[in-house]
């Protein structure tokens, strides 16, 4: 009896949910017959199942559910009050469950309130209904079940009958209530069929599966490893065997564990059905990839978190109808989901168009609660500001609703995430709507790991967020190179933050020089850093297992696992890395404690600078992403040629130019220089120390009428000269500019530059110049407009996006409105460059979308908009 | 066992030496005892945890028992046995100097704490029983697992 009901329990639950589900389908769509005739079987089947296992109290409970919904089945209309009280018999039928799933047995109570209340709906149908069309009354239904279905009395259960002959069954591996109905029995021959294929397994069999899978794995890297040691074993050929079989096996297991991701978003529509009664919303639900799987363990840790953020969208994203017809958007609102795979992640998405995030509200509460102050937010861009929702206690809704304020926010969804090692990101765009962005492993249990040395202890890298290994040498095109205390990897003229793994750790490093160690190139999220390690010894697929409750504080483990040689190790999380990295980077790089939530790099206007003295004491700057490298070289290497200083760089001469008189070359010691490159031409700048690097606002203040100098700029809170690279490059190579101009000029063309900081005009001219262009550069939108309405011919038309007044993207859509205009290739220019924004750049016409700071590819996206303006 | 033990009144202590200091451990709450072997230690972690290490495929988190009650540092040269327990499904090993006979102790007979006891040894301790020569500081197990509670009471 125990399994039976058991079996009962499980059985019946899944019914209701897909009876919750159908119900709400059903309501919006009254005449679909298909849809009740599916529930009305189900709710039988339970009420059949009651009544053969002796539970009066779900019988009764369910015949008069039956009964109401047999009257809409008779045609009369299902009216919202109806349905909802279908709803809650059906949550009171979920309370019994539980309680019998504990007890055994059914709890003691009544439901004359439910009962009555649907009788009386019964009879309100009815009589709200045409009165000619009663065929039997109310009283007939009433019997006992048991009698009724002996009797075999009526068209009603020939109607059964033929609901289960017509409904595709699902696979039901007991069918406890076929003894009472044996005729039902023979017809079933399909479902019959489909139950053979497929059998109820208990979860913890699964997991025990699990369990032993990663216990088979491990010894099988045991004996890999010994296989390692001896080079010609016989043991080989059976060894890789038994590697690839125990390999199969874990992939087939693995795929027992999958669920899909439709299973955690069962719930959603009735949930969000009984939202929209309770604020008199219109919400429309929609639910694409349902069917995407992912780990039943992953599963399980994301069912709330969703659930939760679609009560939050129904609830403060939304607007009522009122509002939504006062903005101009259709009354019904929409929430939608959607999953899908992306390279051993699932992406999972939520949006909703309602009215978007309320930054002011946002900043508001942020800076009341002290998580940062009112100068460091007016810096931060919305996309910054929408990210303290994930702090820990935010929350914007004013009042709190019985629906979403609860005291769970953001942060406990991002912690869920964080958990299973996923990210979430938040966009929102004020009156469009808003979406948030969640990206989960497909499993937790096994992972390849990068096994790595740190300090004598190993340590595991799980290897989706290694982009790649680097080996650090003194020559090679791989260079560490040193900024105060900071290390940092030029890779591909990129500068890496770099992290000492035995440092973040506390541990020993064995070796104090960082070069000629590992270097694994990390990513997390748009960060990217390399960690250094003393060495890599091999990878391997690791079980994971979760980290004691004792260790788990220790944000720099994901967790730990047993290696192939029996012996215990620490998974490295890249997470906890970033973050520590992010802080440390920081507090070395300033000591203004205003960048602490400005680490992240991805400030709109934020700008890496190269802080250095040359000549006298107050502080210099240019742009990091304009110097290929930093040098130190030995003085004595200088040479003297026609009357200028020359080093011997790379089997090339390359000039050394002072800053100003006041900088000279060093005639001893090591000299520090800035090297600039183009093609194959270099020159250095002389500096006299390099200070910093830091992450700044560049704004410049007091322009400068000195050459070489673009002005004045706050850095890091001192006044700082910010120079003019292009005047320098023509002092080391009088042909810099002009080269080129030959060698491209046969017929220059015209470039409008559009950007609103004087630095960038400033600093693109000689650039574009440099590159055979004839520039002209203008500070606004407007003023470029007036330009080209006067007739002026420009054959290209490069933008900033982020400026005043007239935007970059407003900017082309009026262009391109203008027929003069509109053939005329815009290339937009910007600091951040996400897909959306590509997207939008897109649509309103852009041609080309670059880097702010990315030469190369400005002028290989000018060639190619001027090559094809020539062909046109 | 434990039903009967109780209607007997007395229960069966696992004894282990710690510092020179004589412990018992519920012999119920004991899982094995053991010789720990490659002990990896974990960085940033707090200091009486002594490691974690591998005992037939479950991962056991190793208190080194002489820092958590604050008796001082092991002598080089000695081999430290380990007792394991469990609580919340997860498994503890913790580090003594020795293993001693298990004892079956009058529970009418135990103590209080002395007033004069280390504070941190009695934070963790449930009584003390007075035996021939010597004095037995009944461990609470779960006492000895709570970590963030040893700052407070030390």
């Amino acid at each position: 009896m125990d399994d039976l009901l058991r079996e009962f329990v499980t059985e019946t639950n899944e019914s209701l949910d897909v009876v919750d589900v159908e119900l709400v389908r059903f309501e919006q769509d009254p005449n679909n017959a298909k849809i009740l005739d599916n529930v009305f079987r189900l709710v039988h089947t339970i009420k059949g199942t009651c009544g053969f296992l002796n539970l009066p109290r779900l019988e009764a409970l369910a015949h008069a559910a039956e009964t109401l919904m047999g009257k809409f089945r008779d045609g009369l209309p299902a009216t919202s009050d109806a349905v909802t009280l279908i709803l809650a018999t059906i949550d009171r039928i979920k309370t019994i469950l539980d309680s019998l799933e504990r007890e055994q047995r059914e709890p003691e109570g009544a439901d004359d309130d439910l009962i009555s209340d649907l009788k009386r709906m019964v009879e309100r149908v009815v009589s709200d209904a045409a009165p000619a069309t009663v065929p039997h009354t109310v009283g007939t239904l009433t019997p006992q079940v048991l009698e009724r279905r002996l009797r075999a009395d009526e068209d009603s259960l020939d109607d059964l009958e033929r609901a289960f002959r017509e409904t595709s069954v699902e696979p039901r591996a007991a069918k406890p209530s076929k003894p009472a109905s044996p005729e039902v029995n023979g017809k079933d021959d399909e479902g019959v069929k489909i139950a053979n294929q497929s059998i109820r397994v208990t979860v913890d069999t699964l997991e025990q599966l699990m369990t032993m899978v990663s216990e088979l794995v491990l010894t099988r890297n045991q004996l890999l490893e010994i296989g390692r040691r001896h080079e010609d074993s016989e043991f080989k050929t059976p060894l890789q065997r038994l590697s690839t079989v125990t390999a199969e096996l874990q992939e087939g297991v693995m795929k027992t564990r999958m669920q899909p991701i439709g299973n955690a978003w069962q719930k959603l529509p009735r949930i969000v059905r009984d939202l929209c009664n309770e604020l008199g919303k219109q919400i429309d639900l929609e639910l694409h990839g349902a069917d995407t799987e992912l780990d039943r363990q992953v599963l399980d840790l994301i069912k709330d978190p969703l659930t939760h953020m679609v009560r939050n969208s129904a609830d403060h994203g939304l607007e009522t109808p009122a509002e939504r017809r006062a903005a101009g958007k259709p009354e019904q609102g929409c929430i939608r989901l959607s999953a899908y795979h992306e390279g051993g992640y699932i992406i999972v998405q939520i949006a909703d168009d309602g009215r978007g995030l309320n930054t002011e509200r946002i900043k508001a509460k942020a800076i009341a609660q002290g998580l940062a102050s009112e100068t460091e937010i007016e810096k931060l861009s919305e996309a910054q500001i929408h990210k303290f929702i994930f702090a820990a206690g935010f929350s914007t809704a004013a009042t709190i609703t019985s629906v979403s304020g609860r005291g769970v926010g953001m942060d406990v969804v991002r912690n869920n995430i964080d958990q299973i090692g996923g990210t979430i990101d938040v966009k929102s765009v004020a009156g469009v709507g808003l979406s948030f962005t969640i990206k989960i492993p497909l499993t937790l249990a096994i992972v390849a790991a990068l096994i790595v040395e740190a300090g004598g202890d190993r340590f595991a890298i799980p290897q989706l967020s290694v982009v790649e290994l680097v080996r650090a040498r003194s020559d090679g095109e791989h260079r560490v190179e040193r900024i105060k205390d900071t290390n940092v990897l030029r890779l591909r003229d990129k500068l890496l933050p770099l992290a000492h793994l035995s440092q973040i750790l506390g541990l020993n490093p064995t070796t104090e020089t960082i070069e000629n160690s590992f270097i694994v190139v990390t990513q997390v999220g748009s960060q990217i850093f390399g960690i250094v390690v003393d060495g890599v010894l091999q990878t391997e697929e690791i079980v994971v297992k979760p980290l004691s409750s004792k260790l788990r504080h220790i944000a720099m483990f994901a967790g730990n696992t047993i290696l192939g040689d029996g012996a215990v190790i620490m998974i490295v999380d890249p997470n906890g890395i970033a973050q520590a990295l992010g802080s440390t980077m920081t507090s070395q790089m300033t000591a203004a404690s205003a960048a602490e939530t400005r680490h992240g790099a991805s400030d709109d206007r934020a700008t890496s600078l190269l802080v250095f003295r040359a000549g006298s004491s107050e502080p210099k700057a240019v742009p990091l992403a304009l110097i290929t490298r930093l040098e130190e070289i030995d003085a004595r290497k200088i040479e003297l040629s026609n009357g200028r200083h020359m080093v011997q760089y790379r089997d090339q001469l390359m000039p050394l130019i002072s800053l100003n008189e006041g900088s000279r070359v060093k005639a001893e010691g090591a000299q520090p220089l800035l090297v600039f490159s183009d093609g194959s031409r270099s020159m250095a700048l002389v500096v006299d120390e390099i200070i910093d690097i830091v992450e700044d606002h560049l704004d410049i203040q007091v322009t400068s009428d000195k050459p070489g100098a673009l002005g004045s700029a706050i850095i890091k809170g001192q006044a700082t000269e910010i120079i003019d690279v292009g005047h320098f490059l023509p002092l080391a190579f009088a042909d810099w500019f002009r080269r080129k101009e030959q060698l491209e000029r046969a017929a220059p063309h015209a470039v409008l530059l559009v950007d609103d900081s004087p630095f960038f005009r400033n600093m693109l001219t000689p650039v574009l110049q440099a590159a055979g262009y004839d520039v002209s550069a203008v500070a606004s939108a407007a003023e470029a407009l007036a330009l080209l309405r006067d007739g002026a011919r420009f054959d290209v038309v490069v933008t900033d996006i982020d400026m005043p007044d007239m935007n970059g993207f407003e900017f082309a859509e009026s262009m391109h409105s203008d027929p003069r205009t509109s053939e005329l290739p815009v290339i937009a220019l910007s600091s951040v460059i996400s897909p959306e924004a590509v997207e939008r750049g897109r649509e309103v016409g852009f041609h080309d979308y670059v880097a702010k700071f990315d030469r190369q590819g400005l002028i290989a996206a000018l060639k190619e908009q001027t090559g094809i303006g020539h062909a046109a | 066992m434990s039903s009967e033990s109780s209607r007997q009144n007395t229960t069966e202590y696992v004894t282990a030496m710690i510092g020179g200091q004589l412990f018992g451990l519920p012999i119920l709450r004991v899982q094995d005892v053991f010789t720990p072997e490659r002990l990896t230690r974990v960085p940033l972690a707090p200091p009486e945890i002594a490691g974690v290490l591998n005992l037939r495929g479950r991962i056991v988190t190793l208190f080194d028992m002489r820092r958590r009650l604050g008796l001082g540092q092991r002598e080089d040269g000695t081999s430290p046995m380990a007792i394991g327990v469990e609580r919340s499904g997860e498994s503890y090993g913790l580090l003594i100097d020795g293993i001693g006979e298990v004892l079956k102790l009058d529970n009418a007979k135990c103590e209080a704490n002395p007033i004069n006891l280390d504070p941190g040894l009695a934070h963790v301790s449930a009584g003390v029983h007075r035996l021939d020569g010597q004095l037995l500081i009944v461990l609470d197990v779960d006492r000895v697992l709570d970590v963030g509670t040893t700052a407070m009471a030390a």
